[in-house]
C-alpha cells in the first residue's frame, strides 16, 4: 500500500487527535471560531464563541514512540474577550474571537493578536519555571521580616518550580471600529498590523494603542448607497507596503501604501467576468468572497467564495489562473440555502507550506483538498467514527443524482448544521487542524 | 437555528420530481418564484432586530438581491403603480409593510408622484394619533388591507419626518466615529425621537406566514420576460429606501 501511495503521490491522511467534548448538546460558547498555527508550527491556537483562547503545544518527538509524531497538548487557556454592551446603540458586543494571528517569535515569549468584533488585543504567553528564593526582607511565605532580626545578607537565587504558563494582555486596541472586524493581519515589518471591518481598514503600530491610521474607507457619504462591503484583508508576506482586501461583490483589490495615505485607489483590481449562463438572483451572493490568503511565496492569492476556490496570479487581474469547485452540487439548492441562511456561511481557505495544496471546508463535516500540481482533489470527513488512532481517512463522495453507490452520500442527506469553516495547515509539515463545531481534529499524513 | 431538521428541509432537485406525486404539482411560475424570493428577502431584513448588531455583509447582500428583483420587475412591467387597484387575490397577503416608511428624497426630487401604497401587512397598524412622527404601534388583531386613499395623508406626513430620521441616523453614525466627541449629551440631544419609533415599528413587523417554501424555486435560473399584472407594488425607490434604512439599523 505504501508503494502504491508513492506511485500516486497522494498523501494518506490519518486521524491523530480530537479535542473537545462529545456531548450531544453543544454549548454555543464552545463553538470554535478560529484556528491558527504559529510560524514554527509548534503552537496551535483556537478561539471560540465564548471569547476563550486555547493554545496547544506540540510535544517533543520521542525516540521511544516514533509513530506518535508530536501530539498537541493544551499549553495555555485564557479568557481573551468578554461580552460587552454598547450603550449608545443598545446592542451587545459579542465576545466571539473572530481571528487569531501569531507574531513571529523574537524571544522566549509568544505573542498573538486576538480580536472580536470591536477590539484587538495583543497577548503575551510566557513560561515561568523558576522562582527566586532567599529574599532578605521577607521570608518564604512572603511575610515581612523584622529588620532588626536580619544579621546576614544573602543573594536570592532562582530555583526550579513547576512550569506555569501565563497569558497577559499587553496591549488593547479599542474604539477604532464602528463596524465588525473581520480580519487582522500582521505586517512583515513586525511593527505594524492591520484590522479590517466591513467598511474600513486601520493600520496600527504595536506600541501605540490610542491611535490608528485609516488606510481604506469604502463607506459611502450616503449610507443608502451602500452596496458593497469589505470581507477580508491580508498583508503581503514579504512586501510590507502591499496588502489585499476582498469584497462582497467578488472583487479583490491590491493596494500599495506608498502611493497614498488613504489607499482608496487600488493598485490592482482582480475580478473575473461573470458567466452569463450561470446568472441568477443568487449570483452576487455566491460571488461574495469569504476569505483571501496570500501564498507563502507571495506570488499568488487564493480566494474562497460560496461554491469555489480561486487562485490568482498577482500579475493577472482579469481572471484567476485556477478555479476549483468545492461543492458544485449545491448550485441547484441555492434557494434553500438562502432560506436557511447557509448561503451566508463564511468558509476559510488555507495553503500548505509549499503552496502546492489548498484546503477548505464544506458541509456535513467534509473538507476538501486540491493539489494544484496533479489537479487531484479529495474529500475527507472529520467525524468521531474515523477517530481511531492513526486510522487512514477514507475519501468521501457526494452523489448528485441517479444511483447512489454504497459509500456515497446524497446531497439531500448532507447535514448543513455540521459545517467546517475554519481549518489550518502546519507551516512546514503535513499536519492539519480542522474545526468541526466544538471539536478540533488534528490529522497527519501517514508515516511510513 | 437550522441545525435540526435541515436535511429534510433541503428540497429535492428537479430530477426527483419526475414520476412522483410531487411532480403532478406544477412548478410555480417564474413570477411567483420571484415574488416569493422578494418576500423572503424582506423578511430576512426585518429579522435583523436582534440583541447583537446584525451582520452588515449579509444585510447588504440581501438588500442587493431585493434591489435586483425590483429592477427586473420594473423592467418587465410588473412593478405597477397601485393606482390601478388591480391587486390579484394572492397578493393581498403579501408582505409589503415597509411601504409605510418614507419615500426617498431622490424620488421627491424627480417629482414622481406615488399614487398610493399597496396592501399592508395585516399585523401592522399605523398610529394616526401622532401627527409629527412616524410612530407606529402594532396590533395582533386581524386587519383588512386598508383603503389606499386614506393613507395618502400619512405618506405626506412621513415625508417630512423621513428627512429627520435619516439625519438622526447619519448623525449617530458620524458621532460614533468621532472619537474625540466631547460630550455624550450632545449625541443624545441630536437624536430624533423618530429613531426609536422606527425601531418599535420594525419590531412589530411580522413575517408573512406563507414564507418558507422553496418548492420549485430550485429551478430558479435566469429571468425570462413574462408579462404579468398580478402583482402591484409601491414605488421602487420607496422600497429601496426602506431597505437602506434597515441595512443601516
Amino acid at each position: 500500500l505504501t508503494g502504491l501511495a508513492n506511485l500516486m503521490q497522494d498523501v494518506l491522511w490519518c486521524f491523530s487527535q480530537v479535542k473537545g467534548t462529545i456531548d450531544v448538546g453543544v454549548a454555543e460558547a464552545d463553538i470554535i471560531s478560529t484556528v491558527e498555527f504559529n510560524h514554527s508550527g509548534e503552537l496551535l491556537a483556537t478561539g471560540d464563541k465564548g471569547g476563550r483562547v486555547v493554545i496547544f503545544q506540540r510535544e517533543q518527538e520521542s525516540k521511544n514512540q516514533p509513530h506518535r509524531r508530536g501530539e498537541y497538548n493544551v499549553y495555555s487557556t485564557f479568557q481573551s474577550h468578554e461580552p460587552e454592551f454598547d450603550y449608545l446603540k443598545s446592542l451587545e458586543i459579542e465576545e466571539k474571537i473572530n481571528k487569531i494571528r501569531w507574531l513571529p517569535q523574537q524571544n522566549a515569549a509568544y505573542f498573538l493578536l486576538s480580536t472580536n468584533d470591536k477590539t484587538v488585543k495583543l497577548w503575551k504567553v510566557s513560561e515561568r519555571d523558576k522562582r527566586p528564593e532567599g529574599y532578605n526582607l521577607k521570608d518564604e511565605d512572603g511575610r515581612l521580616r523584622d529588620p532588626s532580626m536580619i544579621t546576614v545578607l544573602r543573594v536570592p537565587v532562582l530555583r526550579p518550580m513547576d512550569l506555569m504558563v501565563e497569558a497577559t494582555p499587553r496591549r488593547v486596541f479599542a474604539n477604532a471600529h464602528t463596524y465588525h472586524i473581520n480580519s487582522i493581519s500582521v505586517n512583515s515589518d513586525y511593527e505594524t498590523y492591520m484590522s479590517a471591518d466591513d467598511l474600513r481598514i486601520n493600520l496600527w503600530n504595536f506600541e501605540i494603542t490610542n491611535q490608528s491610521f485609516n488606510i481604506v474607507d469604502i463607506k459611502p457619504a450616503n449610507m443608502e448607497e451602500l452596496t458593497e462591503v469589505i470581507t477580508a484583508a491580508e498583508f503581503h508576506p514579504h512586501h510590507c507596503n502591499t496588502f489585499v482586501y476582498s469584497s462582497s461583490k467578488g472583487t479583490i483589490r491590491l493596494c500599495d501604501m506608498r502611493a497614498a495615505a488613504l489607499c482608496d485607489r487600488h493598485a490592482k483590481f482582480f475580478e473575473e467576468p461573470e458567466d452569463p449562463s450561470n446568472r441568477s438572483f443568487f449570483s452576487e451572493i455566491i460571488s461574495s468572497i469569504s476569505d483571501v490568503k496570500f501564498s507563502h511565496s507571495g506570488r499568488f492569492i487564493m480566494t474562497r467564495d460560496y461554491l469555489t476556490i480561486k487562485v490568482w496570479d498577482l500579475n493577472m487581474e482579469n481572471r484567476p489562473i485556477e478555479t476549483y469547485q468545492v461543492h458544485d452540487y449545491l448550485r441547484s439548492k441555492l434557494c434553500s440555502l438562502y432560506e436557511n441562511d447557509c448561503i451566508f456561511d463564511k468558509f476559510e481557505c488555507v495553503w500548505n507550506g509549499s503552496d502546492s495544496v489548498i484546503m477548505t471546508g464544506s458541509y456535513n463535516n467534509f473538507f476538501r483538498m486540491f493539489d494544484r500540481n496533479t489537479k487531484r482533489d479529495v474529500t475527507l470527513e472529520a467525524s468521531r467514527e474515523n477517530s481511531k488512532p492513526r486510522a487512514v481517512l477514507k475519501p468521501r463522495k457526494v452523489c448528485v443524482g441517479g444511483k447512489r453507490r454504497k459509500d456515497e452520500i446524497s446531497v439531500d442527506s448532507l447535514d448543513f448544521g455540521k459545517k467546517i469553516l475554519h481549518t489550518a495547515w502546519h507551516p512546514a509539515e503535513n499536519i492539519i487542524a480542522v474545526a468541526a463545531t466544538n471539536n478540533l481534529y488534528i490529522f497527519q499524513d501517514k508515516v511510513n | 437555528m437550522f441545525v435540526r431538521g435541515l436535511k429534510r428541509k433541503c428540497f429535492d432537485g428537479e430530477e426527483d420530481i419526475e414520476g412522483t406525486l410531487a411532480g403532478i404539482k406544477a412548478i410555480p411560475s417564474y413570477n411567483l418564484q420571484r415574488q416569493s424570493l422578494l418576500d423572503m428577502s424582506l423578511v430576512k431584513l426585518q429579522l435583523c432586530h436582534m440583541l447583537v448588531e446584525p451582520n452588515l455583509c449579509r444585510s447588504v447582500l440581501i438588500a442587493n438581491t431585493v434591489r435586483q428583483i425590483q429592477e427586473e420587475m420594473t423592467q418587465d412591467g410588473t412593478w405597477q403603480m397601485i393606482n390601478t387597484q388591480s391587486t390579484g387575490q394572492g397578493s393581498l397577503d403579501r408582505l409589503v409593510s415597509t411601504d409605510i416608511l418614507c419615500r426617498s428624497s431622490r424620488e421627491q426630487a424627480e417629482g414622481k408622484h406615488v399614487l398610493g401604497y399597496s396592501t399592508f401587512n395585516k399585523d401592522f397598524e399605523a398610529d394616526q394619533a401622532q401627527d409629527s412622527s412616524e410612530t407606529m404601534s402594532t396590533t395582533s388583531s386581524e386587519q383588512a388591507p386598508r383603503n389606499l386613499q386614506s393613507n395618502v395623508w400619512e405618506m405626506e406626513n412621513l415625508q417630512e419626518n423621513k428627512g429627520n430620521f435619516q439625519k438622526s441616523l447619519d448623525q449617530i453614525f458620524e458621532t460614533l466615529e468621532n472619537k474625540s466627541s466631547n460630550s455624550v449629551e450632545d449625541l443624545f440631544s441630536e437624536v430624533d425621537n423618530s429613531y426609536y419609533d422606527l425601531d418599535t415599528m420594525l419590531t412589530g413587523m411580522m413575517s408573512n406566514t406563507k414564507m418558507g417554501h422553496c418548492d420549485g424555486l430550485e429551478t430558479f435560473s435566469s429571468p425570462t420576460t413574462t408579462a404579468s399584472n398580478s402583482n402591484c407594488k409601491s414605488d421602487l425607490n420607496e422600497l429601496d429606501h426602506i431597505v437602506e434604512i434597515l441595512v443601516e439599523s
